[in-house]
């Protein structure tokens, strides 16, 4: 095997000169092209439709687990610019929906697109994109409640609190009661809906769900911990600035 | 590679060609560029953990996972085509064959010598994933990913000895090799409610299925998911491993089959 720059190489004396340069100024080009077409996060319209799920399961070549997270991760990056003040708010959310059904199709046992959904995508300041993405989650939680149960709890929280569509969070609550029987599924969670009832403001009823969440081991995950840790300290700063602006 | 009439009279010949096939595998740089396919792919995964919401454990594991298997197997095919053309090319393989030692036995030492690298190689990238996974559904991903490897082996060598030619080889081996990964998948297409009822349509359907007659379900072993829910049961692993066993039985005897015909 020939290796770069051996011993036995002839020196470097011997390369013709205008090769050198050609090398360099090549390398040059090269670098300062990319500096000059720096692009971001892509745009909201750049997102493609969705494929069917049998043709992402074909593009997984058997590997379904790994290309849904990726698949996951590409998703997000869309409208996520760090220039961008409303994340997500432009997406096309019908798109959207057909991306994470098909995403979650090919690895039903992946508790990513449903967190996607509730905790990125249905907290988008724009009610009818938000019920959009709460229906495509009641529409899933369905095919398996035990395990998808903490998207629609956080779902019926978006209903009460962003929406203000107590009925719609007293379903969401019952579907849980009634659908997510396995026993590792904590109480708090199947009374749901005295939780809905109680006159809580968002941010604690989502330390509440957080804590409960942590407490029955559903968030072994360290991302998904500092994710929540974060979301829930956004609240906190915007609920706060809500209440001084209020008492102006 | 040269054998010497005095070592191979040392055991039997095959065994001979098998130690001297590994040695090579040793000595070339495919130990360096495993090491650095395990270091690309650890900092791949570290990468995307960074910017995942979830999961970011699982994704690290699944995409290692699929990306080593990936990188194992491009690395036992290039190298195995490369090593029987190479040997085709500067006579070694005439050479080897005027000793005191059979045609069958010296394709049979020479894939056994591939297949311990594939072993070798399998080893090496289920290290870095004990870091996520659970020891023994990590042992049933090593374990199908040897037997894999040893598939992709015969098959390289099968090619390289039948077409000869590199570029050939390696193209034929990858074609097999993806064909075997996702005809499981084609054929749900093709049975699938969209799909038509013409005969056209139909006939695509049963060549589709006749195809996969003839490739190995290799979408059903080393799967990345292994590592994330826990390997299959028993009553599903043993069946997917003897699928893939039985189709590198079957290489070896068209292999063997040729290199006999083989007029050098």
């Amino acid at each position: 095997m020939s290796r770069f720059g051996s011993s036995d190489a002839r020196p470097v004396s011997e390369v013709p000169r205008w090769i050198s340069c050609v090398l360099v100024a090549a390398l040059a080009v090269q670098a300062a092209s990319h500096f000059t077409r720096r692009e971001g996060a892509p745009a909201a319209t750049d997102l493609p439709n969705a494929p069917s799920a049998q043709a992402l399961q074909l593009a997984s070549l058997g590997e379904p687990a790994a290309l849904a997270r990726l698949a996951m991760i590409w998703l997000q990056a869309f409208d996520s610019g760090a220039d961008n003040s409303v994340p997500y708010r432009q997406l096309d959310y019908v798109r959207l929906a057909a991306w994470l059904r098909a995403i979650l199709a090919i690895d039903p046992r992946s508790e990513y697109p449903l967190f996607a959904a509730a905790r990125i995508y249905a907290e988008v300041a724009d009610p009818v994109k938000s019920r959009l993405m709460l229906d495509f989650i009641a529409r899933e939680f369905a095919a398996d409640p035990n395990r998808r149960w903490p998207a629609l709890a956080h779902a019926a929280l978006i209903a009460k609190h962003r929406l203000k569509d107590l009925p719609l969070a007293r379903r969401y609550a019952a579907a849980i009661l009634q659908r997510a029987t396995a026993d590792s599924v904590p109480l708090w969670a199947k009374q749901m809906e005295v939780f809905i009832l109680e006159d809580m403001n968002e941010l604690e009823a989502a330390k509440v769900m957080l804590g409960g969440l942590l407490a029955a081991g559903r968030i072994r995950d360290v991302a998904e911990r500092r994710f929540l840790q974060g979301r829930l300290e956004e609240l906190e700063q915007r609920l706060k600035a809500e209440k001084r602006g209020s008492t102006r | 590679m040269k054998i010497s009439p005095a070592s191979a009279s040392r055991g039997p010949p095959a065994l001979t060609v098998a130690r001297y096939t590994a040695v090579e595998a040793l000595r070339s740089g495919l130990p360096w560029l495993a090491a650095a396919c395990v270091l690309a792919v650890l900092g791949l995964a570290g990468f995307l953990s960074q910017v995942a919401i979830t999961e970011a454990t699982a994704l690290q594991a699944s995409v290692s996972g699929a990306l080593l298997r990936a990188c194992a197997v491009f690395l036992v095919a290039a190298h195995v085509v490369a090593s029987a053309t190479r040997e085709m090319n500067d006579k070694g393989l005439e050479l080897a064959l005027a000793l005191p030692i059979s045609r069958p036995a010296y394709y049979l030492g020479k894939l056994l010598g591939f297949a311990c690298i594939g072993a070798l190689l399998s080893s090496l990238f289920a290290l870095p994933l004990l870091f996520w996974a659970k020891p023994l559904d990590l042992a049933a991903w090593w374990s199908s990913l040897a037997l894999e490897l040893a598939l992709v082996a015969a098959a390289a060598l099968f090619f390289a000895s039948a077409l000869v030619q590199t570029v050939a080889a390696i193209a034929a081996t990858a074609g097999l090799y993806l064909l075997g990964r996702s005809i499981a998948a084609i054929q749900a297409i093709a049975g699938g409610p969209l799909a038509g009822d013409s005969l056209a349509e139909n006939a695509m359907r049963w060549i589709v299925d006749a195809l996969a007659l003839l490739l190995p379900r290799l979408d059903a072993v080393t799967r990345s998911d292994w590592l994330l829910y826990g390997a299959p049961p028993t009553g599903e692993f043993a069946p997917a491993l003897a699928g893939v066993g039985l189709y590198l039985v079957l290489l070896t005897a068209a292999g063997l089959f040729d290199f006999s015909r083989k007029n050098l």
